[in-house]
């Protein structure tokens, strides 16, 4: 437990405009900046999608306006098999990295860390700077695939060697493009690595007089965690792009083998190994996973709880389960590479592990099902979305215990069951992670309430909708479908079409249903009814302080101290059925467990 | 609004199991001789995963029911047994399911990957490349010829790199665009890819294996019913993945002979 020693951080409030909102040193500001940049690219990422589902449903459909996007890639408006390709990898990268990854950990967790653990900015507020400007960069970088050579890599957000080493001979965009992907996300993986930095740091030495670990909201337990993985799993994934990049550049080999023959060329290189790159992706990989689902899980309890007006059953078992999900979490990642001729009896070894986690993950929903038990459940968009993700985790969480067995998986692996499960359990549910903190916080970043009605005509079409897109998708990979095709030619895939079409329909009006989101986004950002500052009657500090949104050194004069357990629900106190954090007030509590 | 939450979430979730119940959609049906434990094992896990499946999800539906909106005055309540009960529950029924699944599941696995295949398999070699299989027989002399990387030329159709001057054993060797074999008898399927990673999928034969380029690897199996079938790649390979199949054709003995005669007066 620290005294405050956020002192030594101090930097005093920006006057001038660039450093106030564009090269901001506040940690608030900074939350933004990521929140902004992920909105971007998430719907950068949907309209991929559209185009995607467009022509995954009716593949010689010519869409309007498309050839202006890449006269290449869609002459005459209909697009072309490597163009599919490159807007799916795109699609993917775009998603895992610039959305599901900087939302809920880089954005929430940067504004709402150091606040929840009483500091008044991270340690290292020139390195947090970097940390978004370097991720814009590389946003940009990779954004800019789409203007030059033959536009982005074709080879999947996996990027497998040797297609992806070979250079422009493997197909279009796998020059240019795939250096372009592997410097970005390098570039990325250096931002996320300062961002992980700043907040284990946050976490462990920033923490306020009175504020315990067992003390930290779940919601910052979560991001903890994540900057935990955020540290070792990039740190891996960087050097493999470094590698990956000088087989492009500097005719090195180490993701290529020799004796292949491309377009009947022997191909200038030796001695490298194709399954390297996929232990070095995949150890990075399935870590990331977690990366993108731990926030939502921390951010969901956390809103949980304030809605159910109890604490969960137990405060520690949520911390060791998500801490068990991190742990387990590098030991699994072979899972995903049971037929990619990796020795069939380490398939048996990743298997187990894979199995195991279920265990934590199990705890996680239990813990979450048996404290609603008895609760005075509040619904409100964001409890909505909560329970939402709930519902999702579920249903995504499932379909692991198939893909976890590699006799099972050898008839599901690389089909759209793979693709269902993971865009439900990381996709949607974390989504709902998002949209969930998004509702919830949204009044003490901005001052501004967002307007329910709104939020719940998006939230029961999002919730209907993502059903009906993502559960067909099971289906369709138990019947044979192969994922990433871009037209269904075989015989056997011909009556799985209409299945397709179904989904498609329901993408672009589970997209559109966004649209309102957006809308009551920038909406109650100006015109939103004004927020008191503590509208949920929540308990963690964030609800402290004295003003909405807070001001530039989070509590302003008062350093606030800390009296209670994060969750006090349920109790009776000169404010209601809470008291807070930060309240010395002494009252009866049956669920003090520091 | 909660209880139609919850009812909304109580008929997603019989919605989404009704196709699985009535295997709408399902996996193709199995003509290998090693296929029944892997649709076993499938079935008991989508036993075990569906009842997870729709218990929890009306838990949760139920929960959402009937405590939501309560009034000011109602009371909290807690969890009757607990945070223990919760750990116990999930160590004890979702740790049985998934070591019982992982323990049964080695043996479906075994039979893939754990035993040699048989003096007498057939030995067919496949070749993998942008976009297409090729398929390698070794003709009378039952041996294949070495490969030449240098020499593998698509367009003059040496798709192999063969020396048919040089080498006898190559001179024999039956090259072809689909796949036949014989019903009831195992196959050694030797597989190389000679550009970059590809895979060899098979639903009906519940065989799923990638190429990795560099690596010589092997699968072995046994069609039981005489068909049509077809050869995809599921490794996403560049811009005509999705048009690379190629025809699998499991034939009687005698048809197989016939293929295969025809075939090498094709050579």
């Amino acid at each position: 437990m620290h005294d405050m020693s956020a002192h030594t951080v101090q930097h005093h409030a920006p006057t001038s405009f660039i450093r106030k909102h564009v090269f901001s040193l506040d940690h608030k500001v900074i939350g933004k900046q990521y929140y902004g940049l992920a909105l971007v690219a998430v719907m950068a990422g949907m309209f991929l999608s559209w185009l995607m589902r467009i022509h995954l449903g009716w593949t010689n459909y010519a869409i309007p306006g498309l050839h202006i996007l890449s006269a290449n890639g869609a002459p005459g408006n209909v697009m072309t098999p490597e163009y599919y390709l490159q807007l799916m990898t795109m699609h993917a990268t775009i998603m895992v990295f610039f959305v599901l990854t900087t939302a809920p950990f880089t954005a929430f967790g940067n504004y709402f860390l150091p606040i929840q653990v009483g500091a008044e900015d991270m340690p290292f507020p020139h390195f947090n700077m970097m940390s978004f400007w370097v991720t814009f960069v590389g946003f940009l970088v990779l954004m800019s695939s789409f203007f030059v050579g033959e536009g982005p890599t074709l080879g999947g957000w996996t990027q497998y060697a040797p297609l992806s080493a070979v250079g422009s001979v493997g197909g279009p965009g796998e020059g240019l493009g795939v250096v372009l992907w592997a410097a970005s996300i390098g570039i990325f993986c250096i931002g996320q690595l300062l961002g992980s930095l700043n907040f284990i740091t946050t976490t462990l030495d920033m923490r306020t007089r009175g504020m315990s670990m067992w003390r930290l909201p779940l919601s910052a337990w979560s991001w903890f965690i994540t900057s935990v993985m955020g540290l070792t799993a990039f740190a891996v994934l960087m050097p493999a792009c470094i590698l990956l990049i000088l087989d492009h550049v500097a005719g090195t080999s180490f993701f290529v083998p020799g004796n292949l023959v491309i377009n009947d060329q022997l191909q200038p290189h030796s001695g490298g190994s194709t399954l390297l790159w996929q232990h070095l992706f995949w150890f990075f990989g399935h870590p990331e996973v977690y990366i993108a689902i731990i926030p939502g899980m921390g951010i969901v309890s956390h809103i949980l709880i304030t809605n159910m007006r109890k604490p969960l059953l137990s405060h520690r078992v949520m911390v060791y389960s998500m801490g068990a999900l991190a742990a387990l979490s590098y030991m699994v990642y072979g899972h995903h590479m049971f037929v990619s001729g990796m020795n069939p009896v380490s398939s048996l070894a990743f298997s187990f592990p894979t199995l195991v986690i279920t265990i934590p993950s199990t705890i996680v929903v239990l813990m979450w099902l048996g404290s609603l038990y008895g609760a005075k459940l509040r619904i409100n968009t964001a409890s909505l979305f909560a329970l939402g993700f709930i519902s999702m985790f579920i249903s995504g969480g499932v379909s692991g215990f198939f893909l976890a067995q590699p006799s099972v998986d050898i008839m599901l692996h690389a089909t759209y069951f793979v693709v269902g499960h993971f865009h439900m359990v990381m996709g949607v549910a974390a989504m709902f992670g998002i949209f969930g903190g998004t509702y919830f916080w949204f009044p003490k970043m901005f001052g501004r309430m967002m307007n329910e009605t709104l939020g719940k005509l998006h939230f029961w079409l999002t919730f209907v909708g993502a059903y009906c897109i993502f559960m067909p998708f099971h289906y369709l990979g138990l019947a044979g479908n192969v994922r990433r095709y871009q037209a269904f030619v075989a015989d056997y895939l011909q009556p799985l079409i209409p299945v397709h079409r179904f989904i498609t329909v329901a993408a672009l009006l589970t997209g559109a249903a966004q649209l309102i989101f957006l809308y009551n986004l920038i909406h109650s950002r100006f015109w939103g009814k004004p927020a008191t500052d503590n509208p949920w009657e929540a308990t963690s500090l964030e609800w402290s302080t004295p003003t909405t949104p807070p001001p530039h050194n989070n509590f302003g004069d008062k350093v606030p101290v800390v009296y209670h357990d994060p969750y006090q629900y349920g109790v009776q106190s000169s404010v209601g059925d809470y008291v807070m954090q930060a309240s010395p007030e002494k009252v009866k509590t049956a669920h003090d467990e520091a | 609004m909660a209880k139609f939450f919850a009812v909304t979430i109580f008929v997603i979730a019989i919605a989404s199991a009704i196709p699985i119940i009535q295997h709408t959609w399902w996996l193709a049906p199995d003509i290998s001789t090693h296929g029944a434990p892997i649709d076993e094992q499938t079935s008991e896990t989508m036993a075990e995963a569906g009842i997870s499946f729709l218990a929890s999800q009306i838990i949760l539906a139920f929960f959402i029911w009937k405590f939501s909106n309560q009034g000011p005055n109602a009371k909290i309540r807690s969890f009757p047994g607990g945070a223990k009960a919760m750990v116990w529950a999930a160590f004890l029924l979702v740790g049985t399911e998934a070591l019982a699944l992982g323990v049964f599941g080695v043996k479906a696995w075994a039979n893939v990957y754990f035993s040699p295949p048989s003096a007498n398999a057939l030995p067919i070699q496949v070749q993998a490349g942008q976009f297409a299989f090729y398929f390698r027989y070794p003709g009378p002399d039952g041996k294949f010829g070495p490969i030449h990387p240098e020499q593998l030329n698509e367009a003059n159709q040496n798709f192999f790199g063969l020396d048919t001057a040089k080498d006898q054993d190559s001179k024999d060797d039956i090259v072809t665009a689909e796949m036949a074999i014989p019903v009831n008898r195992e196959i050694h399927l030797l597989m190389h890819s000679k550009d970059v990673g590809h895979s060899f999928f098979v639903p009906e034969l519940r065989v799923q294996q990638d190429f990795v380029p560099g690596l010589d690897l092997s699968l072995h199996f046994t069609a039981t019913k005489v068909g049509k079938y077809e050869i995809v790649c599921t490794q996403l390979c560049g811009l005509g993945h999705y048009n690379m199949k190629a025809y699998l054709y499991v034939y009687s003995q005698e048809d197989y002979d016939n293929w295969l005669k025809k075939e090498a007066a094709m050579q």
